[in-house]
């Protein structure tokens, strides 16, 4: 359906308990992916001031959502071509001073979930093909997703390996970067169409209601924790992944909703990290 | 060149040059219009009449940006994100090196260098939340020079940093004109610590008021050291 020519596991492999069934496995692929590559593009926002862009363009996916069952054309698609279109749209606004940063993702989180809600309405779909996108399905993840979310994570993890450090300058000092002659515009217009390229490869492992939380959360832990943006980077991707082991074990374990139940190990960690570190147990790294 | 914001102007008519190894300080009250000066030499902004050239092109032209060293007016730098000395003095060097490269050894070299000329080489690889404000406007010193500028802007740098931050800040600069014939462009309210090392000073409120060696103008009743006073009651005498 995709047409990707990525490999991912067709066959049952050998791997313990929860995930010895296929179904188990190719959520645990999906899961680590995003959650590997969601605090790499977070790391950068939670600097900027712009940590709830992931909610802003959260909301946009679901509008294209909405208009892939509308047209009937992969939702995927539709949702990454509307939330990479707002995401320029909010770092435009920016640019020319427009709208402020809360406000410029106000416009977008109010003008998608009502694009969204007049679209679904339009096309009569009913509320049960839109649940999985808005809340999550890891567990219903076919092979075709897992390509999809595979080739966005090696998308990803290339473009900061090669554009991590002009990032970093320019979220630290925007106008010393300038000075300097880095393309900061373009850096930052790319970086927004990352975060929307992230949204909808997190779209069925947590669903578009809690996909900022993947990018926030782990990052907030690992701003405790780090000495360097270095570690920082490292810890924030090993706490979002390890939050994904965890929430589909217990998903597993407890017949949980898995999206909530991530983003609540996510949570946790970050409470962990708060209580040893106001208990001088933490050890930065 | 001449700039306003809206109907206010700001910069009324101002015309200098700075040589290669040139030394100077750029002085005068707040509101005088020193920051945005700087904004237009730096071609963050682009004057209403007249010409800026940087190394002979306009600033917007000018392609070795490297060339250029800019430290911004700020005292506090990344207030959460934990992030090391040399990883921020190493942002420097990305204009020199190419953005899309790797680092080299010669690059590493060079930030490196930064580093120890403004003191920093034992705390490299601390986070910079945890160095006083002083050493906080020494990375950002180091920042600029580990492109290895042929031009070094500073704007404030000095402003309310400690005793030993000054002479080290004083000493890299020196260095960096002596050693590397860079020309220096410093905007500041206190040049005591520089006062010996000074070329020039450019006096400016809206328009340049005075232009010329420090002792001329320290002769004319104008400290050098913290001007809070006797700058703006000697412009108001000569206007």
């Amino acid at each position: 359906m995709t047409g990707l020519a990525v490999s991912v596991p067709s066959a049952v492999l050998d791997l313990p308990w929860p995930f010895e069934r296929e179904y188990m496995q190719l959520a645990l692929l999906a899961g680590v992916v995003v959650g590997a590559c969601a605090p790499l593009i977070g790391v950068f926002l939670v600097q900027q001031r712009m940590a709830l862009l992931g909610d802003g363009i959260g909301h946009l996916a679901f509008a294209g959502v909405a208009a892939g069952l509308l047209l009937e054309v992969w939702p995927v698609w539709t949702a990454l071509l509307v939330a990479a279109g707002g995401a320029l749209v909010i770092q435009w606004l920016r640019r020319r001073g427009t709208a402020t940063g809360d406000l410029a993702l106000a416009l977008i989180f109010y003008g998608g979930i009502a694009l969204g809600v007049v679209l679904i309405s339009r096309a009569g779909a009913g509320s049960v093909d839109i649940l999985p996108y808005l809340f999550g399905s890891i567990l219903t993840v076919e092979p075709g997703d897992v390509r999809v979310v595979v080739v966005i994570g090696i998308v990803i993890v290339a473009s900061i390996a090669l554009l991590g450090r002009v990032l970093l300058a320019s979220v630290l000092d925007e106008e010393a970067a300038r000075v300097a002659g880095l393309p900061v515009d373009a850096v930052g217009s790319l970086l927004a169409v990352l975060t929307a390229v992230t949204v909808v490869a997190a779209m069925r492992v947590v669903g578009v209601l809690l996909v900022a939380a993947l990018m926030v959360l782990p990052v907030a832990s690992s701003r405790l924790i780090a000495r360097s943006f270095r570690s920082t980077v490292l810890v924030a991707v090993a706490v979002g992944v390890v939050s994904v082991v965890v929430g589909l074990v217990a998903a597993r374990q407890w017949a949980l909703a898995p999206g909530g139940s991530i983003v609540l190990a996510a949570t946790a960690a970050f409470g962990v990290t708060v209580a040893a570190r106001g208990r001088g147990r933490m050890v930065r790294v | 060149m001449s700039f306003a914001y809206g109907d206010e102007k700001v910069v009324d008519d101002v015309s200098f040059s700075l040589a290669p190894g040139e030394f100077v300080a750029l002085a005068g009250p707040n509101g005088s219009g020193k920051s945005t000066l700087l904004r237009l030499l730096l071609g963050l902004l682009r004057p209403d009449t007249g010409v800026v050239h940087l190394f002979g092109v306009d600033p917007h032209a000018l392609s070795e940006r490297a060339r250029l060293g800019y430290v911004p007016q700020r005292r506090v730098l990344a207030p959460d994100l934990p992030v090391t000395v040399r990883e921020i003095v190493a942002t420097g060097r990305l204009a020199r090196r190419g953005w899309w490269r790797r680092a080299r050894a010669n690059d590493r070299a060079a930030v490196d260098h930064a580093i120890e000329s403004v003191g920093l080489a034992e705390l490299a690889r601390r986070p910079v939340l945890e160095l006083s404000g002083g050493q906080q406007q020494r990375v950002l010193i180091a920042r600029a020079l580990a492109s290895e500028p042929e031009l070094l802007v500073l704007d404030e740098p000095i402003a309310g940093v400690d005793a030993d931050s000054q002479r080290l800040f004083r000493d890299s600069l020196v260095h960096l004109v002596a050693e590397h014939g860079a020309a220096v462009l410093l905007v500041s309210h206190e040049l005591g610590a520089v006062a010996d090392d000074l070329d020039r000073v450019i006096v400016m409120k809206r328009s340049v008021k005075f232009d010329g060696p420090p002792a001329e103008l320290t002769a004319s009743g104008v400290s050098l050291g913290i001007h809070d006073d006797d700058l703006p009651l000697w412009l108001e005498a000569i206007e």
